[in-house]
């Protein structure tokens, strides 16, 4: 029974939110929120304060993308609501579901240059799925309701809530309806049959047929059904980076990531495969190159739950529109039915087999101690299967894509969409809010680390222990990179000098800091965190010079792959 | 291809805005534009027409699908559509028998005069953007003072 109460706006968000299953926010107050953050007090919701609300977003990202109920920020007006954009941007280019709630000057300030006043719903409309401003209290707890089905439902993304002050202030009788109507929004489509149909038949009437799972596999969690087709058709998988992880890398049928940075033996594979089954993918061009080269030679098979993506970046064969677990379900079931069932004795599996072993042997990789792959094989070997790994942008997520194999799909996360550096650290605490029973680590570079590493406060003070896996070569090391490679060698702009003293830095927060300088230390230091109950920053020195091989340069195709001379 | 959408959105404000930023951020091309409430008043309907090769248009349909503000998107078939647009041009008048002439132009295109001063004329006409252009050639030797046009307003035939 849907009972009326009368209650101010900001009371009637924090009872919708509580209805919604929301225990905790990250944010930040200031004055146009303050009734809301004033209702703290009076609710079960766990406020987590952070220093900066970019890091609130991306913390409220962390948390949705691993539990897959939006992750909730909140900002004040203006500068706060301009803070929060590149977390909602990042959300939005990732499919991440988050709901972010802005205060706003009162309804009657509103375009007259207030003190704080930003027009935020004009600002975040192009990175939002969905923007609302109530304009009365009582429309409060619709607008919550319709906001968190919306960020949540088919492919997920970024809503923004904006409340003027008075509209926080104001009393209404409040209804809390569980049903609601939004006309033009249709987040399901149950898959077609006879295009599943289709895409098997393709599959089997193809010679070099293989699978390119993308982020939209992870966010629908088909792990277990990608996996049983992939056994039964002898289908070797290849992934996006946003889909790293989506099936077991460990496994024998596994290539790992395609694209710019992608395994040599995914990219070839890739390049000579005559059918693509795409999972819950847009085509990114840092997955496929230039898209006129990709699809020239496939048979694309496409499967996505958003009917937008299909040909949008690529002319597919055969398109089935819907949830893609639900899809992979459908084709499960035929292929059991039909009792399809192919054999690993065919020239495509061995080939791709070999390829793969001559790649896993021959990659030549940097020679010290402290070379990139050593690094993350041996975080690796010590962080149980279950852990959460976030990544930050540039080098070191590129090596973790590399040489970092997740064997429990779902369990890595990365900005891949927008490319945020800075979003991993957050990220990470976010992700320990959803799971604190497992080990979470964001795998970070100096750069990335410095834009957020002020999240090490919320860490410490609000008793969320994440490990900071630091690769430091003291430089912006990708863009060096590149400058190395295309701007013959003019530094300009990317180095960092060994500042600031990563371990002090931690230590000053009250975390945990620890420097691994050889693979004994850093064996030690792995071990160490995994034991402490205190954030635990790792800075490993690395070398400055060190590159990340292979390297598709943009503009190109998957076969012109740079690779290590 | 020259295409006609018809878009029935909620009639709320900032939605022209959504609509036509989707359009830019995308990077479509807005030939023409029109608004305007339906008979119920909860919806407005809004008719866009662009250009762009199938696939593109494809695209566009289905971006403008997917907003949450768009409850039906439709690329009608120019050939089982009716389309008008509605322009006002304001015509020099040099020679005396500039006016008799302009009129039986205008007539010629279903056109209404307007306005008739001795050294301008202003002719209405609603009609096709073909045909309004049609008409502008034949007017542009007069001399052309200024134009308005409204974009296309579009309704597909009965049965169609
Ligand atoms: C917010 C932001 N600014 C700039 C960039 C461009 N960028 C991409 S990678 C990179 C360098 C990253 O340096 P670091 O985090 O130290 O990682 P490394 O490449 O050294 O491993 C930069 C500046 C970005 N992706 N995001």
């Amino acid at each position: 029974m849907n009972k009326m109460e009368s209650m101010t706006g900001a009371k009637a968000l924090m009872t919708a939110m509580e209805k919604e299953g929301v225990k905790q926010v990250f944010g930040l107050p200031g004055g146009a929120n303050l009734p809301m953050y004033d209702e703290f007090s009076r609710c079960d919701i766990r406020h987590i304060l952070v220093r900066h609300e970019q890091s609130a977003a991306h913390m409220a990202d962390g948390f949705g993308r691993v539990s897959r109920k939006p992750g909730v920020c909140f900002a004040t007006s203006g500068p706060g609501a301009t803070n929060i954009l590149t977390g909602i941007a990042t959300a939005q280019a990732d499919s991440a579901p988050m709901v972010a709630v802005t205060g706003q000057v009162p309804v009657a300030m509103i375009g007259r240059d207030a003190f704080q006043e930003s027009d935020i719903i004009g600002m975040a409309n192009p990175v939002v799925k969905y923007a609302f401003q109530p304009r009365s209290a009582a429309e409060v707890p619709e607008t919550v309701k319709k906001g968190f089905f919306i960020a949540e439902s088919g492919r997920p993304g970024p809503v923004l809530i904006d409340i003027p002050k008075d509209v926080q202030t104001n009393e209404a009788e409040m209804v809390f309806h569980d049903e609601f109507k939004i006309k033009g929004y249709h987040p399901w489509t149950d898959p077609d049959i006879v295009n599943v149909e289709r895409a098997i038949d393709m599959l089997l009437h193809s010679e070099k047929p293989i699978i390119l799972a993308g982020g939209g596999t992870i966010i629908s969690s088909a792990f277990a059904e990608l996996q049983a087709i992939a056994e039964a058709l002898m289908l070797p998988v290849v992934t996006t980076f946003k889909g790293k992880g989506a099936f077991p890398e460990n496994h024998p049928l596994s290539l790992g990531p395609i694209g710019m940075h992608g395994h040599a033996e995914a990219n070839k594979m890739m390049a000579e495969a005559d059918c693509v089954l795409a999972i819950g993918t847009r085509f990114s061009d840092r997955s496929v190159g230039t898209f006129e080269a990709f699809e020239k030679r496939l048979k694309i098979i496409h499967m996505d739950v958003d009917p937008a993506e299909i040909g949008k970046n690529q002319t597919t064969q055969v398109a089935v529109v819907g949830d893609v677990r639900a899809s992979l379900r459908i084709m499960v079931k035929l292929l059991l039915q039909k009792q399809i069932k192919k054999t690993e004795d065919n020239t495509w599996i061995k080939h791709v087999k070999e390829t793969k072993s001559y790649w896993k042997e021959n990659l030549k990789l940097h020679p010290g101690e402290m070379g990139a792959a050593k690094l993350l094989r041996k975080l690796r070997e010590l962080l149980p299967k279950e852990s959460i790994v976030t990544t930050e942008v540039g080098q070191h997520q590129m090596w973790a894509s590399l040489f970092y194999d997740v064997i429990q799909p779902g369990t890595f996360f990365s900005s891949t969409g927008l490319g945020t550096m800075g979003w991993g650290f957050p990220a990470a605490i976010g992700a320990k809010v959803a799971r604190p029973d497992v080990p979470v680590v964001d795998i970070a570079g100096d750069g990335s680390f410095s834009m957020t590493e002020n999240s090490l406060a919320t860490a410490v003070l609000e008793d969320i222990p994440v490990i900071v896996f630091l690769l430091n070569n003291s430089s912006l090391g990708m863009v060096a990179q590149w400058q190395r490679t295309f701007y013959d060698r003019r530094m300009n702009g990317v180095e960092q000098n060994h500042c600031p003293d990563y371990v002090k830095l931690a230590e000053s927060y009250g975390a945990q800091g620890i420097r691994a300088q050889s693979m004994d230390e850093l064996d030690k230091a792995i071990k160490t965190a995994l034991s402490s109950d205190v954030a635990t920053v790792i800075d490993i020195p690395i070398d400055p010079e060190e590159d990340v091989l292979p390297f598709v340069a943009p503009g190109t195709s998957l076969s012109d792959m740079i690779l290590p001379s | 291809m020259w295409a006609i959408l018809s878009i029935l959105v909620e009639n709320k404000p900032g939605i022209l805005f959504k609509v036509t930023h989707l359009f830019r951020s995308r990077n479509f091309n807005i030939d023409s534009i029109s608004v305007g409430v339906t008979e119920n008043p909860e919806y407005s309907k809004m008719t866009i027409t662009t250009y762009g090769d199938e696939k593109q248009v494809e695209q566009i349909v289905k971006q403008l699908d997917k907003m949450i503000d768009t409850v039906k998107v439709e690329h009608l078939d120019e050939h089982k559509t009716v389309y008008r647009e509605l322009s006002l041009f304001k015509i020099k008048l040099s020679n005396a028998s500039d006016s008799m002439e302009i009129n039986k132009l205008a007539n010629a295109y279903g056109g209404k005069v307007h306005d008739v001063k001795k050294e301008s004329i202003m002719v209405e006409l609603t009609a096709t953007p073909d045909q309004i252009q049609a008409f502008e050639e034949l007017a542009k030797p007069f001399g052309i003072i200024d134009v308005a046009r409204t974009g296309v307003a579009a309704l597909q035939r009965s049965g169609a």
